[in-house]
């Protein structure tokens, strides 16, 4: 199944070791991480060292080796929003959900991600979950927009591949 | 808009179109320009603009007017903004509710909506025009005021204002060579952070021996607090691939690539859009405006790693490596991509190429001061009033940006510090705030001008977190290549961090001084390099900040956990439960409308009670 959809992302790549990330890129957008037999196949049709896709793949923040949650919020960090009071959505995630940057819950309902800048720093602190942004954020609104995904379920979420399809997703909303 | 391109041949191929696209546009009666940018975005302006494309095809005035998403117009905090033209009416904090009103009194009566406009918050008065306020009106906006007369998805609207005839001038009037003695007289110094002067870097990589040469523009802004990158890219993209052509010329270069930030998917969107219409054109591709020269570029998207900022390990990325500098004994100029002659300038750098061909090398030289000319955007954020995207001449004081554009502090509390260039940058107290911004004499004062981040620190900063804040991000991103910054701000984290505890000792300062030294010295790239700027610039210029930490295990500004204590002050707690229901530890306990009690052994010191209490009741000691 997964060999049909990377066959359109390797299409036109294939034995150009330089597309390695922008392959990765596609990967991850599609599965929302980058599962081990797809690294397989992207080293074997890229012309690439096993080792060295992984080595990628796990040097780059961008991509995730861990399967995510079926919702991933992400909190930016940048120097704007933590002056702002970033610090105190991390708290906020940590004590309601019991996560901290980088896992995902028992459950696989929400990931927590950290992002070091969205270029968003005007409205700081800002959180984007499943790539709709919500800016001026506080503990409060945050917990709320947790309680309101916990409610609503999964089924919003089943769309939101890979977290960065901001404009498409806003729409949606 | 014509549907199918006419593919450009020549120079005049390209006026002809510019007239065409001029007089297609004078029929429209009104005009509505609205940002799109990704902070308009995040204010879910999409919203608006369906909203006024839904209410204008009901009410049938489809033809008459312009609905037009542009880029960043840089007040983000405002957002959605709009321009309505006639009458230059500046709208802002629009919902799509405000459509039809907007149609119907604005656009039909002429009648301007007092409730949207923008209220200057020391007059108190509304006011009318973006002229008027005081945000705008003290910069000198070169590159951002184009955004909002082009769609960025619209080659037609960039070609519509002039767009591609510093292109056209340059194959046609100048040499390489002159080229680069134009950028040379106009004094242009890289605006990425290292304030190299750009025609140096473009006449050595067109002298350097090779067929194969290649420019790349980088927009990986990987500064936390800076995004004018983004903006420009997102907002504007054909000025920077014609800012690269340019170049691409004059050092005789016909492959380019943009590298950017995948945190940017507006700006990646924009990027591919603008190259692949610049192609349908032929203002990419081979034997473009029958000037003989070819170029074609690509667009390659980041992996979220701050050291690819560094040219070296930029062009690692772009080859599909882990981006790990390497030593720069040749220069990338003769050894870059590929083991190429290559080109590395930012965005903001290729933006400034264009207007510098058309306008003349003494314009732009005009602006500034002796060593840094033109205009420069800063991103203007933190604790201020307003925060957006500001472009000044250089040497405008600091002062000038963060109280007389950006209104000073939020909440009247006082400014402490503000803080330039991003992690290799440092933080300026409140009395250098006249320095002006200028690439040597913020050098000179420890801090930088970088990508031109000012970050507004007030008195609810601690700035010792805020150096532990930044060696955190530096350790995260450090990329592990060289032993001095791999370990070397690992241990200097270890070292803030205790003094953040409560375990600092007096001697560490020392320590902190010496490992600071060793990194700067020693550290192979960049990022190691200027890494020990936030650390040595907070002791030089707060230092009583770190000795409350060390002497008295204090945090002045309140904000290091290990060192301060929450509280319920009982006179002012009139028992709401806001922080009760907040706290997610359940730390917080009291009866409705009695006061409010903290259970110390349980608090975590998160601070939300304190960040959601309206009444001040909760103290830090």
């Amino acid at each position: 199944m997964s060999v049909l959809t990377l066959e359109s992302i390797l299409k036109g790549r294939r034995s150009q070791p330089h597309q390695l990330i922008e392959v990765l890129h596609d990967v991850q957008e599609r599965y929302r991480h980058i599962p081990e037999e797809d690294m397989r196949i992207v080293s074997r049709e890229l012309g690439v060292p096993l080792i060295e896709v992984y080595r990628v793949a796990n040097f780059y923040k961008a991509f995730s080796l861990k399967p995510r949650g079926r919702n991933v919020i992400t909190i930016c960090t940048g120097t704007a929003c933590h002056v702002r009071g970033s610090n105190l959505l991390s708290n906020q995630v940590l004590g309601q959900l019991g996560i901290s940057p980088g896992d995902t819950t028992e459950d696989g309902q929400f990931t927590l991600e950290q992002v070091n800048c969205l270029g968003a720093c005007a409205l700081g602190p800002v959180v984007v979950l499943n790539g709709t942004y919500y800016k001026h954020m506080t503990p409060s609104k945050l917990r709320s927009l947790i309680n309101s995904v916990n409610e609503k379920g999964i089924e919003d979420t089943d769309d939101a591949k890979g977290k960065t399809k901001g404009k498409k997703r806003q729409r949606s909303h | 808009m014509p549907k199918v391109k006419p593919r450009v041949k020549s120079v005049k191929d390209l006026t002809e179109l510019r007239k065409r696209l001029r007089s297609s546009v004078k029929n429209f009666k009104s005009k509505l320009t609205i940002c799109g940018g990704t902070g308009c975005h995040a204010s879910r302006s999409q919203d608006v603009i369906d909203a006024f494309k839904k209410e204008l095809k009901k009410r049938k005035l489809e033809e008459g007017v312009w609905v037009r998403a542009t880029g960043c117009h840089g007040f983000c905090e405002q957002g959605p903004l709009m321009i309505l033209e006639p009458g230059n009416i500046f709208y802002c904090g629009l919902k799509p509710g405000d459509a039809g009103e907007i149609i119907a009194e604005t656009i039909l009566k002429g009648e301007v909506i007092e409730r949207l406009l923008y209220t200057d918050p020391v007059t108190s008065k509304k006011v009318r025009t973006e002229a008027e306020i005081p945000f705008y009106r003290a910069q000198d906006r070169q590159l951002l005021a184009q955004n909002r007369h082009v769609d960025p998805c619209s080659i037609e609207d960039y070609i519509a204002i002039g767009g591609y005839s510093a292109l056209a001038k340059t194959l046609t009037e100048f040499s390489p060579e002159k080229v680069i003695e134009e950028v040379k007289i106009s004094g242009l110094r890289g605006r990425g952070g290292g304030g190299f002067p750009t025609a140096r870097k473009w006449a050595e990589c067109r002298s350097a021996p090779g067929e194969e040469k290649y420019v790349i523009c980088n927009a990986d802004e990987g500064d936390p607090g800076a995004y004018m990158d983004r903006s420009i890219l997102e907002g504007n993209p054909h000025l920077v691939i014609e800012g690269m052509m340019i170049g691409a010329w004059a050092i005789g270069a016909r492959q380019g690539y943009i590298y950017v930030r995948n945190e940017y998917p507006l700006a990646v969107k924009h990027a591919r859009i603008a190259m692949q219409q610049a192609r349908e054109y032929g203002l990419l591709g081979d034997d473009i405006l029958g000037g003989g020269f070819s170029f074609d570029m690509e667009i390659c998207r980041g992996g979220g790693a701050f050291v690819c900022g560094e040219s070296t390990a930029l062009m690692a990325s772009l080859e599909g490596k882990v981006g790990e500098p390497r030593p720069k004994d040749v220069h990338t100029v003769a050894n870059g991509l590929w083991h190429k002659p290559t080109t590395l300038n930012n965005v903001e750098t290729w933006a400034n190429v264009p207007p510098i061909i058309s306008n003349g090398a003494a314009w732009f030289a005009g602006k500034g001061t002796r060593g840094s000319k033109g205009t420069k955007i800063f991103a203007l954020t933190g604790r201020v009033k307003n925060t957006g995207l500001v472009e000044v001449a250089m040497g405008t004081p600091l002062r000038t940006i963060v109280f007389d554009i950006g209104g000073g502090a939020i909440n009247g509390r006082a400014v402490k510090a503000v803080q330039t260039g991003g992690p290799s940058g440092g933080c300026l107290p409140l009395d250098r705030l006249d320095l002006p911004v200028d690439f040597d004499a913020l050098y000179d004062a420890g801090s930088m001008v970088g990508s031109g981040g000012i970050v507004v620190m007030d008195e609810k900063t601690c700035m010792v977190d805020v150096a532990k804040y930044f060696l955190a991000f530096l350790q995260d991103e450090s990329c592990g290549k060289c032993v001095p910054c791999r370990l070397g701000i690992d241990r200097m984290l270890e070292i803030v961090t205790d003094i953040t505890e409560g375990r600092g000792r007096p001697e560490q300062i020392d320590l902190l001084k010496e490992l600071a030294d060793t990194v700067a010295s020693a550290s192979l790239c960049g990022l190691g390099k200027t890494a020990p700027n936030p650390v040595l610039s907070t002791l030089r210029y707060f230092p009583e900040e770190y000795e409350a930490h060390v002497n008295e295990k204090r945090c002045p500004a309140g904000v290091c956990r290990e060192l301060i204590e929450y509280e319920i002050d009982a006179e002012k707690c009139n028992g709401c439960g806001t922080c009760r229901r907040a706290c997610p530890y359940d730390a917080i306990k009291g009866k409705k409308k009695e006061a409010h009690v903290i259970a110390s052994h349980k608090c975590q010191k998160c601070g939300i009670c304190l960040s959601e209490c309206k009444f001040d009741s909760i103290i830090v000691t």
